[in-house]
């Protein structure tokens, strides 16, 4: 077989020939053989390159050049510039407006990508690009070459610990599950990522889900499990779809099914869809879930790992870990264990939203301080304001503030902070946000989420919510900053699942951290950003031109003003709606507190 | 978690029909299987179907997977607690159209408190009302992974992002 240095593939679908795709293609040969070049660029026949509008195209491989609306005359220009002398024939080349990828984009300063490698690289819904990106490969390793002891003991060397958020040791987790000699054993992966926020596991499943898929069938070797559910929450349809046709491309490739790669080994998975129970990302909920019940968690022991689905021994993963899998078996233990601290190993995802430059996924390795993830990755506060807290790991997480800019995001760190790693939201938060509100809004959530099982969640989260509520309307009193101390650990200590033990923590340490901000809406009836409505009156300044454009907008229409003289508002009868404030062009509305 | 749960559970709505519940019912364990575990699928079927789960769906599925002498057990009760239980079910009728709010924190801090606002007053609805005219629903949902471009809104399947409250009428002007 011959080597060439090119290949050309020249377009003959037929609205191409129609406009000389064959002409251009016989002053491309002859150019070629004119120029000497003939023994080194190949030119070869193809079906459609793009959208065959602008008449005739080629591709120029391995640069991946497109050419479009070529003619014979144009043929020695480009065969000089591009075979001879290695420079693209720019005015010939097809321009396509890049993709503006809100979500991830090429890798951010700082950033490492393992879990997100092929992420917006490779199509989704063709298993043969992962297998190009040395997919399945692991897989292969794992079945013809090292024994369930050996990939379990891989596995725990890495340090991989569960990225759902517990941070559980995975080998460890494994070998439990394997240790049980009670059949058949399931997998579950648990995506049903209900954290808001958070959408890092979203991506991969749609990017790339055969990752996750061959992650779940190295595991399901290594404990001996039979069968697989890939548990989707019901908001990702896209995920679900892009799963579904994975799953169905790897069982058409023997990767699952009887006999795997003609191992004797066989597994095989499907995908059930959440109906909407923040609830269900709790490992015992999530299974109850399947089952077909309500997502209600209980108690354990006994352990997943011992009895889950229907009785039976159970491990379950998040999405991430999964992901990772593959990476740890192919690079091998060390490989992965020189990423990250001591005990934090490897790379984690992360999900940045709110007040920064920057905002959407990023990978970095554990350990990078909150710094450099606001600052350098992120790329600050917004609008150049000043940072006044980021909460990590969901609504359960806790805030932390400037002071603990320079710890490392790793396990450790971030729960010695009073922070936890969650499964990897990060929500940066200006200054002026007012932390009472962010600490009210969070347990709304988790108050409207508490599935109702046990009464120290379903009633405490709701006395909780209740007190914030009043502190933000203006009529919170000195007592209730106590009952709130008091009740708090009260719900984390005596609450079933980790919903409810942790739905308290971003009233604690934002009460930890902002006192003085729980005091002042208290004592002081003043909400210091401005943010409560209770607490804020708007004012018109003499900036006020009367211009007469808010008395226009106001929607119960109570300022009032000549035009051309000041404007002033009726704070009695004032919804606090702050039309007129965004409306302003002139700077003249003021919130006061 | 969803405020229906502490209601009596509504009665099948004249506009459904019997019939149509019992065909989608049947065509919806077909595809699902007649097993425990495929009750979430089913009526989440049902759901998509009619915009709601009706009492009368809910015996409907008791009948035909309802076997002791197999040891299966189905209960209306056991049902109504799953159709309650999760968000996106839904035990009363819905709009022709359900608008759906993202109410979580990135969307919060993006600007969404002005949006519900907003919503609420275009739509003249609460969060969990339905208008008069069976033309809109307005739900609260969670967050819906798209936190990159918010606030977002969801109208039926469609979804928009960064909006503003000077968007929505714009948006609402294009369902009918």
């Amino acid at each position: 077989m011959a080597f060439y240095r090119s290949h050309v593939l020249v377009c003959v679908d037929p609205s191409c020939i129609n406009k000389g795709a064959y002409e251009v293609m016989d002053a491309l040969q002859d150019e070629l053989v004119a120029q000497g070049l003939i023994d080194e660029v190949q030119v070869l026949e193809t079906s459609r390159i793009g959208a065959c509008i602008s008449g005739p195209e080629i591709m120029v491989y391995p640069e991946a050049v497109h050419y479009v609306g070529l003619t014979p005359e144009d043929i020695p220009d480009l065969v000089e510039e591009h075979f001879l002398k290695g420079r693209v024939v720019e005015k010939l080349q097809l321009k396509v407006k890049p993709v503006v990828d809100e979500e991830l984009g090429p890798p951010k300063a700082k950033e490492v990508r393992v879990v997100l490698r092929n992420c917006g690289k490779i199509d989704p819904e063709n298993v043969e690009d992962y297998i190009a990106e040395d997919g399945y490969q692991a897989l292969a390793n794992v079945l013809s070459t090292m024994t369930p002891d050996q990939v379990i003991d891989e596995v725990s060397r890495s340090g991989l610990r569960g990225r759902g958020g517990a941070g559980f040791s995975t080998g460890k987790k494994w070998s439990l599950c394997r240790a049980v000699n009670d059949f058949p054993k399931y997998i579950t992966c648990n995506a049903d990522e209900g954290d808001p926020g958070a959408f890092m596991n979203r991506r991969v499943l749609e990017g790339d889900p055969h990752s996750v898929i061959e992650g779940m069938i190295i595991c399901a070797y290594a404990i001996g499990a039979s069968y697989g559910y890939i548990y989707c929450r019901a908001e990702y349809p896209i995920a679900v779809r892009t799963l579904n046709i994975a799953i169905q491309q790897a069982r058409g490739l023997g990767l699952l099914g009887e006999n795997i790669l003609g191992s004797g080994f066989s597994f095989d998975l499907e995908v059930r869809q959440g109906a909407g129970a923040f609830v269900c990302g709790e490992e015992t909920a999530l299974i109850a879930s399947i089952e077909g019940k309500r997502g209600e968690p209980r108690p354990r022991p006994p352990f997943p790992a011992v009895k889950g689905l229907w009785g039976k021994p159970t491990n379950n993963n998040n999405v991430e870990t999964f992901a990772n899998i593959p990476q740890i078996i192919i690079n091998g233990a060390d490989w992965f264990a020189s990423m990250g601290t001591e005990k934090s190993k490897g790379t984690k995802t992360f999900a940045i939203a709110g007040d920064v430059n920057h905002s959407g996924l990023i990978e970095v390795p554990l350990g990078i301080t909150l710094r450099e993830v606001v600052y350098d990755v992120a790329g600050g506060i917004k609008d150049s304001k000043g940072l006044k807290a980021v909460q990590i790991g969901g609504p359960m997480g806790g805030f932390l503030c400037e002071q603990h800019l320079d710890i490392g995001v790793d396990y450790e760190s971030l729960s010695g902070a009073g922070a936890m790693m969650g499964s990897g939201g990060f929500v940066v938060m200006d200054d002026e946000t007012c932390m009472v509100d962010m600490a009210r809004f969070f347990m709304e959530f988790t108050q409207d989420e508490s599935c109702g099982k046990c009464t120290p969640c379903r009633v405490g989260t709701r006395r909780v919510l209740e007190i914030l509520q009043k502190i933000c309307n203006g009529v919170g009193t000195p007592e209730d900053l106590a009952t709130l101390e008091a009740l708090c650990p009260e719900i984390q200590r005596n609450s079933l699942c980790g919903l409810g033990q942790g739905a308290t923590n971003p009233v604690v340490s934002s009460i930890r951290l902002f006192r003085q901000e729980y005091e002042a809406h208290i004592l002081e009836k003043r909400c210091p950003a401005r943010v409560c409505r209770a607490l804020i009156r708007y004012e018109i300044s003499d900036n006020c031109t009367g211009c007469t454009v808010c008395a226009r907008n106001c929607p119960v229409q109570v300022i009032t003003g000549e035009r051309r003289q000041m404007h002033v508002i009726d704070t009695e009868a004032c919804i606090r709606c702050g039309i007129c404030l965004q409306v302003c062009n002139f700077n003249a509305v003021k919130v006061v507190s | 978690m969803d405020g229906n749960v502490l209601h009596k559970p509504p009665e099948a709505h004249g506009r459904v029909k019997v019939r149509q519940v019992s065909m989608i019912v049947r065509d919806a364990i077909h595809k699902h299987g007649a097993h425990y575990d495929a009750l979430i699928p089913i009526l989440g079927e049902v759901n998509k179907e009619l915009g709601y789960i009706p009492t009368s769906a809910l015996s409907e599925v008791r009948k035909r997977l309802h076997h002791p002498e197999d040891g299966v057990f189905v209960s209306e009760s056991q049902l109504y607690s799953l159709a309650s239980f999760y968000s996106m079910f839904s035990t009363q009728p819905r709009g022709r159209h359900v608008v759906q709010f993202c109410e979580s924190a990135p969307c919060h801090v993006q600007g969404g408190r002005n949006v519900i606002i907003a919503l609420q007053e275009a739509l003249e609805l609460k969060p969990g009302e339905t208008s008069p005219d069976g033309k809109w629903s307005l739900v609260m949902t969670s967050c819906l992974g798209v936190c990159a471009v918010g606030p977002v809104i969801l109208v039926d399947e469609d979804i928009y992002g960064n909006v503003t409250p000077e968007q929505l009428p714009m948006i609402f002007a294009k369902y009918d």
